[in-house]
């Protein structure tokens, strides 16, 4: 008998006088919980991102779409990147005007090559406002998992309202669970020293959200 | 059944040794109280908790009680993505699973996650002695593989360590393991992470093989979830071109939709964080994107037998945030290596015995590392009712009865060295079915109570060690009532 069998043999065995037929999850589980908590505007749902970004150490700036470009030049020279990855699909606007040298993540770059690159620039798919949360899905403006992770410094920009919900569960019914998703929460961080969290482990030890308003395309949501 | 700490001495014993250690004592009331008043904080912080608290008790029961269903349902979807499936009815055999497919890469190092289900299998042992070194990635773990040591906490295995500790750990074996901590490191959390960071990359550019366990996994979907701080899991979970990853039978939840349930408990309970820094959620393979290669080993190893046990079942809702942990006093003061198991603390004393059997001494001797106290029950995020268990389980060990035990229903004998409970218990029974006997036990008692031992003699002494014998009154109450309002007048108050 292969395992499988033996161990679900066990469970059958185990469950013995249990409930017999399908079994009915929806008449299981009382969902009577909050969807999200509290009632705010669009407005203060987005200050409420911002508030809780910032309350994790992610650094928040925002701006309308005009002066995005301008914005990200600036935020890589004051960092002093010289090299900046860029995922497929970011909108080419984006980095005009920046100076660092543009990496493309190619199939073929190591760890090693991500490794030797100053920063990132991304966008995401939806943001969480309760928990101050990024969540990326590998869409093409934001790249493979890796260019987000290996690079110290990560500016991730968020299309306001439009890309922002205000709680996780929210967020889980915009997403696609057949892509590789990411959900990022302010900078690298530790509890592991008595329990007292530190920022910057392994992870981009600064993180850097761009809140965008008047986005044209309604892109990701 | 795992290799890890056998032969462990019974808990009070082990306890015994770390109650006297002052610097153990105040590392661990210092990183306890720290995330108490935290936790209780980020939970206020949500209205529903409550609702939240018994959905998520709903979810876990619903899922444990139809496992027959989900399990294949999960298997099905984690194959139709691209990954494959394994079957460990037990840790050797999870280990030689993981240690066959690691062989097959060609490989002989792998990086590692923090997970709990290789912990319990004692995988970094069997890899070792095939080997093939495994490098722990996870800072607390990392602490404890360089000190050569035994996790003590589940969230923060070295949680036993104050900052100048590591820094004296990190300063003297980092170089065994490979690049050496810098010249001139001090104790600042932020430098020994900087360290850490400096020590591990290299690591992780270069790993072909991941290992990680998995915080939930989702039985319609096929998605595994790892929720983590500090980015290591990322590394380990995207950077390796081989993914293995053990994972407990217990960890599934039916539908993608319940994954918003736990996560917005977990993290509160474990780290006191509105959201923990990274949450990665993968589903089998993707292309160009992360491992290409991705096997999931579904472990039973005792779950079975615990899911078999209709009051001890609730143990396998367990998420490991550790809450329960934090605010238990006897952990707090005994530490978690005296619990002789990688889980510790009050989940540890109910699932350990029930994992593992009661016939060891330090198995046997779990379900009383406990004063019944039910702050664990309070803020456990799935309700475990953990006081409920522990009694249920001092029941097994003292009386025997059955139980399941690889799959199989044994009757297990009454453990050894409780024959004076038992003893006492049926004398006490005897006397409480007879009021003349116990009546005429209760006025020698009182008679003689100037010469009542301070301790108890015999196999009461160990009991008496902790405690103050209780004062027998001069008179018993009986004879009181009997004498002041007594005899059937039926006066104001009386008895008839």
């Amino acid at each position: 008998m292969s395992s499988r069998d033996v161990i679900l043999n066990r469970v059958r065995r185990a469950l013995v006088g249990g409930p017999d037929g399908a079994p009915d999850l929806d008449a299981a589980v009382d969902r009577s919980y909050l969807v999200e908590h509290g009632a705010r505007s669009v407005e203060e749902t987005v200050d409420l991102l911002a508030e809780n970004l910032a309350d994790y150490r992610a650094i928040v700036h925002r701006t309308d779409l005009d002066g995005l470009a301008e914005l990200l030049a600036r935020l890589l020279a004051e960092r002093g990147a010289r090299s900046v990855v860029v995922p497929p699909g970011l909108p080419s606007g984006w980095l005009e005007g920046a100076d660092p040298v543009r990496v493309h993540d190619l199939e073929a770059s190591t760890a090693q090559d991500l490794d030797a690159v100053d920063s990132v620039v991304t966008g995401c798919a939806v943001a969480v406002a309760e928990t101050g949360t990024l969540v990326l899905d590998g869409s093409p403006d934001q790249g493979r998992r890796r260019i987000t992770l290996v690079p110290d410094h990560h500016i991730c920009v968020v299309r306001v309202p439009d890309q922002v919900v205000s709680s996780v569960p929210q967020a889980l019914r915009r997403l696609d669970p057949a892509r590789p998703l990411t959900w990022i929460s302010g900078p690298s961080a530790t509890s592991d020293i008595e329990l007292d969290r530190v920022e910057g482990v392994h992870g981009p030890r600064t993180l850097e959200v761009v809140l965008v308003t008047g986005s044209p395309e309604g892109h990701g949501c | 059944m795992s290799g890890t700490f056998v032969g462990m001495p019974s808990f009070p014993e082990a306890a015994h040794d770390a109650v006297r250690d002052a610097t153990l004592r105040a590392n661990l009331r210092h990183a306890t109280h720290t995330i108490r008043a935290k936790r209780a904080k980020a939970v206020a912080e949500l209205d529903d908790w409550a609702e939240l608290r018994e959905a998520g008790r709903q979810i876990k029961d619903h899922t444990l009680r139809h496992l027959d269903t989900y399990l294949p349902r999960l298997e099905e979807s984690v194959v139709r993505a691209g990954g494959t499936v394994h079957w460990a009815a037990d840790a050797d055999e999870a280990n030689r699973i993981v240690t066959g497919l690691v062989q097959a890469t060609g490989e002989r190092e792998v990086v590692k996650v923090k997970s709990m289900a290789t912990q319990e299998i004692g995988l970094n042992e069997a890899l070792a002695a095939e080997g093939i070194t495994a490098y722990e990635t996870d800072l607390a773990e990392l602490i404890v593989q360089l000190g050569d040591d035994r996790p003590s906490h589940i969230l923060v295995p070295a949680i036993h360590r104050n900052r100048g500790e590591i820094r004296d750990i990190f300063a003297r074996t980092m170089s065994e393991w490979g690049r050496p901590a810098p010249e001139d490191l001090t104790d600042t959390p932020a430098e020994l992470a900087e360290a850490a960071r400096l020590h591990l990359r290299e690591k992780f550019l270069r790993a072909k093989v991941g290992i990680s366990g998995a915080n939930f996994m989702v039985a319609d979907t096929g998605t595994l979830v790892v929720v983590e701080s500090e980015g290591n899991g990322r590394m380990c979970l995207t950077l390796p071109e081989t993914l293995i990853s053990v994972v407990g039978i217990e960890k599934l939840v039916p539908s993608w939709q319940d994954l918003e349930v736990f996560l917005q408990t977990l993290p509160r309970s474990s780290t006191a964080e509105r959201m923990n820094p990274y949450t990665s959620m993968w589903t089998g393979t993707t292309d160009g994107d992360g491992p290409q290669a991705f096997h999931l080993v579904l472990l039973d190893n005792g779950r079975t037998d615990t899911l078999a046990d209709e009051v001890g079942r609730q143990a396998l809702r367990c998420i490991r945030c550790s809450a329960c942990l934090n605010v238990c006093p006897v952990y707090e003061r005994a530490g978690g290596h005296a619990y002789g198991s990688v889980y510790p603390g009050p989940i540890g004393a109910i699932l350990s015995p029930q994992l593992r059997g009661t016939e060891s001494e330090i198995d046997a001797s779990l379900p009383y590392a406990s004063s019944l106290c039910g702050a664990c029950y309070e803020v456990c995020p799935v309700a475990i009712d953990i006081p409920e268990v522990l009694v249920h389980l001092r029941e097994r060990v003292v009386q025997g009865g059955p139980a399941t035990r690889r799959g199989k229903k044994v009757t297990l004998r009454p453990a050894k060295g409780h024959a004076a409970e038992r003893a006492a218990m049926r004398a006490a029974g005897l006397a409480f079915a007879h009021p003349g006997a116990l009546a005429f036990g209760q006025r020698i008692a009182a008679r003689t109570r100037r010469f009542h031992p301070r301790r108890l003699p015999g196999p009461g002494r160990a009991w008496s060690d902790s405690r103050a014998v209780p004062e027998m009154p001069a008179e018993p109450f009986r004879d009181w009532w009997q004498r002041t309002r007594g005899t059937g007048t039926g006066e104001k108050g009386g008895a008839k």
